[in-house]
């Protein structure tokens, strides 16, 4: 970690420490660095070197044995002529298109139905929170049951409309749909309280003076409510993306749902590189998809703090 | 939104009315899915596709059967030894990284907070490769240590416990260093005492997420004498893929322990949720 001198020397300049001040500063700072040392350590080890191997390993050819060769741009050919890497990439862009927006709107849209403290509200967010309680694999398994082939509870309300052999997971079209629909419905209750956290911040002097005024509740929604939720919109689309980009949530449901299929409709980005690096040993090329996963999330949250200028907003 | 200026008093009645039951029948829908794990858990196996849901026969054969014939227990005990770990060891290192990153002076604070603050957008998926690679190299593979210390480090919990050591009033800190209190004991006698209900909520969230946790230990150890519940599932499910009342009865087991906990601390759970989003 670096050590910032200019904070060091206005330090000194602004008390002209005496000797005894300066053992005591020297104490603290000796304190200071060993309270975040094992943090400091840790995050360094597990998240940033990962980070930076993550860039780099791609150039090299990782057995499954752990040893490496120089290969240059060799896996990144590899990459730009294997059609199955195209298709993974295509099916995680659909994927962060359907769900990014769907969640927000969903979040949102139930933030808004509970907004008002009372008891019946409070066991309604209670009721759309609980999904988060359950690991994404124990979801995977109860929508794979729900979602089964003619004797599964969807099949039958389908065909109790007349519309039979609706395949949710077994139909190319639809698996990833599907996939898509259970994290919205996974994941809703958690923005639904960072919306609530949002709106609950928006003064209500607003809306009581928008009332007087003779604003419908539409206008209030517009012109008060969306405006004044910016930072809360920024922080979810942006923690939203990453997730989606990443997979996090969609790796568990689709190892355990689908495993990328049928016919590699569900496999997005990580479920590839994950083949290839566990199934394959392939290390080298998965961690070279990874690095372009890398470069997608930090170009797509650049542009996102470029757009909003890093989640501020001059309305105020 | 007050919507009583626009309607009379009566019609307001009944347009939220329709909203509550709106939101009602949306609200059990969502819960449907998790309470229908829970009534097949309790089915025989040939009740298990019929859609009453109360069981006509219920029985606990499904829950005997997985505890007794899948080493369940074992994945139990390996999930509950790990999530604790883990829990313990992060609300220690993030609390005195926290105190110190709100509280002390020293030089690169505001950068290495920032430091610690950027890697809160790398998510696990994308890393996992050459974290593997990492692990697997200081021979930590099919082992508890690496199941553990690759969970503790994360900048949320860091961020939020430095969040709300800086809105403590400094008096009691002061009072204590003036004492000539060492900043060791300052840590453990002032500023952990004080700090109990955010490392309350904090404990529960991190047990849970651990509790919950998939791609990392699927990972790591091959080995089943370490897996956790999530990956046993996971397995159980390729294994036993008909029969779905056991495999139920199974997803009841695991998401059982964390459902109660939710009934119990609901309101700290989503309160701190509710505060996450607030930067």
């Amino acid at each position: 970690m670096s050590v910032d001198t200019s904070s060091m020397t206005v330090a000194a300049a602004r008390t002209r420490p005496r000797r005894r001040m300066s053992d005591a500063r020297t104490r603290e700072w000796i304190a200071a660095y060993l309270f975040i040392l094992p943090d400091t350590v840790g995050l360094i080890l597990f998240v940033g070197l990962p980070m930076l191997f993550a860039l780099i390993i791609g150039v090299f050819d990782v057995n499954g044995f752990g040893s490496f060769a120089f290969v240059g741009l060799a896996n990144y050919r590899r990459m730009a002529a294997d059609p199955l890497f195209w298709h993974c990439l295509r099916v995680t862009a659909i994927y962060v298109v359907l769900l990014v927006p769907s969640l927000y709107v969903a979040g949102l849209g139930l933030a808004l139905l509970v907004q008002r403290t009372n008891r019946f509200n409070a066991v309604m967010r209670s009721m759309f929170f609980a999904p988060q309680m359950v690991s994404l694999v124990v979801i995977a398994v109860i929508w794979q049951f729900l979602s089964a082939d003619k004797i599964g509870l969807f099949a039958r309300i389908f065909s109790f409309f007349g519309i039979s052999g609706v395949s949710l997971l077994g139909n190319p079209s639809l698996a990833l749909i599907t996939t898509v629909f259970v994290t919205v419905w996974f994941l809703m209750g958690f923005y639904m309280m960072i919306f609530l956290g949002g709106l609950q911040d928006i003064p209500r002097q607003y809306y009581e003076a928008a009332t007087i005024d003779g604003a419908a509740p539409r206008q209030q929604f517009w012109h008060i409510t969306m405006p004044l939720l910016r930072p809360t919109s920024f922080f979810v689309l942006l923690v939203s993306l990453v997730a989606a980009v990443a997979g996090s949530q969609a790796f568990d449901l689709i190892y355990v749902m689908t495993r990328g299929g049928p016919a590699n409709a569900t496999s997005v980005m990580i479920t590839y590189i994950y083949q290839q690096a566990f199934q394959y040993s392939a290390f080298g090329y998965a961690a070279a998809m990874s690095s372009i996963l890398v470069i997608v999330l930090m170009l797509l949250t650049g542009l996102l703090f470029f757009l909003t200028r890093g989640g501020r907003f001059d309305y105020e | 939104m007050n919507s009583s200026v626009f309607f009379a008093p009566r019609q307001a009645t009944i347009v939220r009315g329709v909203w509550m039951a709106v939101t009602l029948v949306l609200a059990l829908m969502t819960i449907f899915p998790l309470v229908y794990m829970v009534s097949i858990a309790f089915k025989g196996q040939t009740e298990v596709f019929s859609p009453n849901l109360v069981p006509k026969a219920p029985t606990f054969g499904n829950v005997i059967y997985v505890l007794t014939e899948v080493p369940f227990l074992r994945y139990l005990a390996n999930t509950f030894f790990v999530s604790v770990v883990v829990t313990v060891l992060a609300l220690w290192f993030h609390t005195m990284a926290g105190y110190a990153l709100a509280r002390l002076r020293f030089p690169g604070r505001e950068t290495i907070f920032l430091a610690i603050f950027s890697t809160f957008l790398v998510s696990l998926p994308v890393i996992i490769v050459p974290l593997f690679i990492l692990v697997r190299w200081m021979g930590m593979l099919n082992t508890y240590a690496g199941l553990i210390v690759p969970a503790i480090f994360n900048a949320f919990g860091i961020f939020l416990l430095r969040q709300y050591y800086l809105s403590l009033p400094r008096e009691l800190e002061e009072a204590a260093l003036i004492d000539g209190a060492g900043y060791w004991r300052i840590y453990w006698s002032v500023i952990l005492p004080l700090s109990r209900p955010i490392v309350a909520s904090l404990a529960i969230l991190f047990f849970l997420a651990n509790w919950n946790s998939f791609l990392w230990p699927l990972t790591v150890a091959s080995d089943s004498s370490l897996w956790v519940v999530q990956v046993g599932i996971a397995n159980f499910k390729s294994q036993y893929s008909a029969s779905w009342n056991y495999i139920m009865a199974a997803s009841t087991i695991v998401a059982a322990p964390m459902l109660v906990i939710f009934v119990i601390f609901q309101r700290q759970i989503m309160e701190s949720i509710k505060t996450s989003g607030l930067k």
